[in-house]
């Protein structure tokens, strides 16, 4: 079943190039270069293959690839990265800014939206070649590379894209063998999976470590109760990961979406209102018995970190925004005979926002990388997440002023930025790099 | 590929100086911080050990002496050369004392200049001595342009005219490295900068300043009274070109900001680090297990603390990285000072607060950092200055229109 790489991009390629939205806004020339590097990598593996096999039987020593490059400080993408970033922000520039406002307003997503960016291949990025995907290799940087692009688009559509791209990265970083073959095929399907990670629970103070929601064992299975907040997909999901109590640790449940005793109430919130979050209640759910993600290798603050890390990585593309949409603001905007931008008490603001969005890109991709070489990030998670959680509000809140009026009102994404990035300091869980 | 660790082929140069912070400087930081002016005599073994260290490590050392933006010959891949490694170990020196720091013989920031832009003839002839750096005058700060400094060509001589004040090392380096005009009526583009060696007629050191911190660094007033200088002395292009106006003197500041950011980020970790150790023995563990909303105050305030802390020091990385791979980083290298410098600037004089009188006593060096970390923020540009710069790269505005 598994195509080789270069199958799998051509595929995710043309499907794309294909697609109504496509020849639409344009976008067929990136899903071109998409393709070309599904197909180059292709040759570069081959590539080494044929080095490896030449190294067994010569000069070992001589033909091994140059390490000296190794450990280097390097802020330079993967060509890989750089056309999956160039791709998803012509996407995010020409379709997911142009839908924001209005599924902002009508509190959900709109009609063909998760369909249409199923045609992007993310989902396929997200699942190993062995299962059909187009991963070469999980890697945390890509995932915070996309969702900067994507939520420069919009932070809370961009949410609803990689809520489940989180659930199926989880998958793949702590699931057993049987749970990635029963699980990750779904996101190779023609229809979209709707599955969010679900962790925050409805109580001031709340620390992920110490959860209400219970799990246990059964004859059958196990057995879920408790209740989690600011649950995206209006009760739709065909699935959640539930970070639950089970024996003394803090562990992950597959919840189907239809499981009995799951209940679901709108609880809209001051952002995110495109994903219509709500308050998921599951009442002595019974799970399968392969319903434990992961055995005994499951780290969860690392899950806890590689979450907040992805939510830092949908910041720093919501701020990104923010300044892009400032800076000609500023610069047309007039008073007093000049424009704005030639007083300092709004240049510096913009200065400011400039430095402090780079300060929060370098700390995510510091950690990040950490997290991709395999190497502890913890620390690194934690501060980043305590920058990004200051200086994207602090952001969020100098757009909308440096816009004055007009940033107060929706005629600007101003004020949908700021109250979207606010939940920076409020959330645990969600998501996952 | 990202990557944001230190690289690995510094480890041992910057820990030869960290050596140098804790061994040489710490135990005498104290001593030049309480007499002024006094020259750390221990620092001419250091000096010559920094050569060492300079001449063992192909070309990528410790001081400020051998930056350069890396964009003649480029080189396969990607590199991290002279201003990765100087930014690094800078930090560290830093950690020790920015003062002595600031004092090490042949790693001035005028030896920085020369390295920019001097051509092999003037390479030879100056490289080798120590360097400081003289362009603010009385009547200017920061607006670099209004230098009243001037030099005339008469022969095969320049004579320069003026006053120059707040010069680093000025009274203990070989030469100094001085910005004036060769022609006041054309503005900044006849701005131009001489290398004028310690004794020559005209030159007279006038005063030493008493500062705030950095004590152990001298800081001179130099006037320049009919000062003969020869011809050649003069570093760069010497025509006047009114297009490309002020670029060539201003190119240095984009390798030396980074580098001033580096030392607030030495300074600002020895206050954190010391901070650490007197709460560590109250308990106070801030060891990232408690999610940070429940945390106490004192330990939200170190998080946040290091958060900034490791933002400035990878703005001041990337700039370095920047610069060692020919890419234009001006902007990039005021967006490190900035934050740097303010970052600096508040955490030390926060772990005095967090500290109460105890960090506010001579019997720690915390009060020292937080008096010496003010001119972080001051010198090479201040904040306000690097905040202008990004501003008007960021805007597309010019100095004209963003004033």
């Amino acid at each position: 079943m598994a195509k080789d790489i270069q199958g799998v991009g051509l595929g995710i390629a043309s499907r794309f190039a294909g697609s109504e939205f496509a020849r639409k806004f344009g976008l067929r020339k990136p899903a071109e270069k998409l393709a070309y590097a599904g197909t180059k990598k292709g040759f570069e593996v081959i590539g080494q293959m044929v080095a490896k096999k030449a190294a067994k039987k010569g000069d070992a020593q001589i033909l091994l690839p140059e390490p000296s490059k190794h450990g280097l400080f390097d802020l330079t993408l993967s060509e890989e990265q750089q056309m999956i970033k160039d791709t998803v922000r012509s996407y995010a520039e020409e379709v997911v800014r142009g839908l924001a406002h209005d599924a902002n307003e009508a509190m959900t997503l709109p009609d063909t939206f998760l369909q249409d960016i199923m045609d992007l291949g993310l989902n396929f990025f997200s699942v190993p070649e062995s299962l059909g995907g187009a991963a070469q290799a999980y890697s945390p940087t890509t995932s915070a590379i996309i969702a900067e692009e994507l939520a420069w688009g919009d932070f809370s559509l961009a949410y609803a894209t990689l809520a489940p791209v989180a659930v199926a990265n989880a998958i793949v970083k702590w699931g057993t063998d049987a749970q990635k073959e029963k699980y990750l095929p779904a996101y190779l399907a023609e229809t979209p999976v709707q599955a969010a990670i679900a962790v925050q629970e409805p109580a001031a103070l709340f620390n992920p470590a110490k959860l209400s929601t219970k799990a246990k064992k059964t004859k059958t299975g196990f057995e879920i109760s408790g209740v989690k907040t600011l649950v995206p997909f209006g009760g739709n999901a065909n699935m959640y990961l539930v970070a639950a109590r089970y024996k003394r640790k803090n562990r992950l449940f597959l919840v189907p979406g239809d499981a009995p005793g799951l209940s679901w109430k709108a609880a809209p919130a001051m952002g995110l209102r495109a994903v219509a979050t709500g308050t998921l209640t599951m009442e002595k759910a019974p799970l399968s018995s392969d319903a434990l993600l992961g055995g005994k290798d499951f780290d969860y603050q690392t899950f806890i970190d590689l979450g907040q890390l992805h939510w830092c990585a949908l910041a720093i593309g919501a701020c990104q925004a923010a300044l892009d949409h400032l800076i000609p603001y500023v610069n047309e905007r007039e008073a007093f005979g000049e424009p704005i931008s030639h007083r300092q008490s709004v240049a510096f603001m913009v200065a400011n926002i400039g430095i402090e969005l780079e300060s929060m890109r370098l700390m995510v991709w510091r950690a990040a990388a950490l997290a991709e070489m395999g190497k502890p990030f913890h620390r690194e998670a934690y501060l980043a997440q305590l920058l990004c959680a200051d200086k994207a509000m602090e952001i969020g809140t100098n757009a909308v002023q440096l816009l004055g009026g007009h940033g107060f009102t929706k005629e600007h994404p101003a004020e949908r930025w700021y109250r979207d990035l606010r939940i920076l300091a409020c959330i645990n869980g969600g998501m996952h790099l | 590929m990202i990557n944001l660790e230190n690289p690995k082929k510094f480890r041992a140069l910057v820990n030869q100086a960290r050596q140098v912070a804790e061994n040489v400087f710490r135990p005498i930081s104290r001593k030049y911080d309480r007499s002024e002016h006094a020259y750390p005599v221990e620092l001419d073994m250091l000096a010559a050990i920094m050569d060492g260290m300079n001449d063992g490590t192909t070309g990528e050392g410790a001081g400020a002496g051998k930056l350069k933006q890396d964009n003649k010959a480029k080189k396969e891949g990607v590199q991290n050369g002279t201003n990765m490694s100087t930014v690094l170990s800078l930090a560290e020196l830093c950690w020790g004392d920015v003062g002595l720091s600031l004092t090490l013989p042949r790693q001035g920031l005028g030896n920085a200049a020369i390295a920019a832009v001097a051509d092999d003839e003037q390479f030879a002839r100056f490289g080798n001595k120590w360097a400081a750096m003289a362009i603010t005058e009385p009547g200017f700060g920061s607006d670099s342009a209004a230098v009243r400094t001037t030099a005339v060509r008469d022969g095969d001589e320049y004579v320069i005219n003026g006053e120059k004040i707040y010069v680093t090392s000025g009274e203990r380096a070989d030469c100094v490295v001085v910005w004036a005009s060769v022609d006041r009526s054309l503005g900044r583009a006849a701005i131009k900068s001489f290398i004028v060696e310690k004794g020559t007629p005209g030159m007279d050191i006038v005063r030493l300043e008493k500062k705030l911190g950095i004590k152990a660094s001298d800081t001179a007033a130099i006037t320049f009274t009919d000062c003969r200088i020869p011809a050649s002395n003069l570093l760069g292009d010497p025509e006047v070109n009114v297009e490309k106006g002020f670029a060539g003197v201003m190119q240095t500041f984009d390798n030396t900001r980074p580098v001033v950011a580096a030392m607030a980020v030495g300074v600002a970790k020895a206050s954190i680090d010391r901070t650490r150790e007197i709460l560590r023995k109250l308990k106070v563990k801030a060891d990232y297990s408690t999610p940070f909303k429940l945390t106490s105050q004192l330990e939200a305030q170190l998080y946040r603390y290091e958060a900034e802390w490791e933002a400035a020091r990878l703005l001041t990385l990337k700039a370095a990285w920047m610069a060692d791979n020919g890419m234009p980083n001006s902007m990039e290298a005021s967006m490190a000072k900035a934050k740097a410098g303010r970052t600096a600037n508040a955490i030390t004089l926060g772990c005095v607060e967090m500290l109460g009188t105890l960090g506010y006593g001579e019997e720690e060096m915390l009060e020292k950092w937080a008096r010496d970390s003010k001119i972080l923020d001051i010198f090479e540009g201040t904040q306000q200055i690097q905040q202008l710069i990004v501003a008007r790269r960021l805007l597309g505005k010019s100095s004209a229109e963003l004033k």
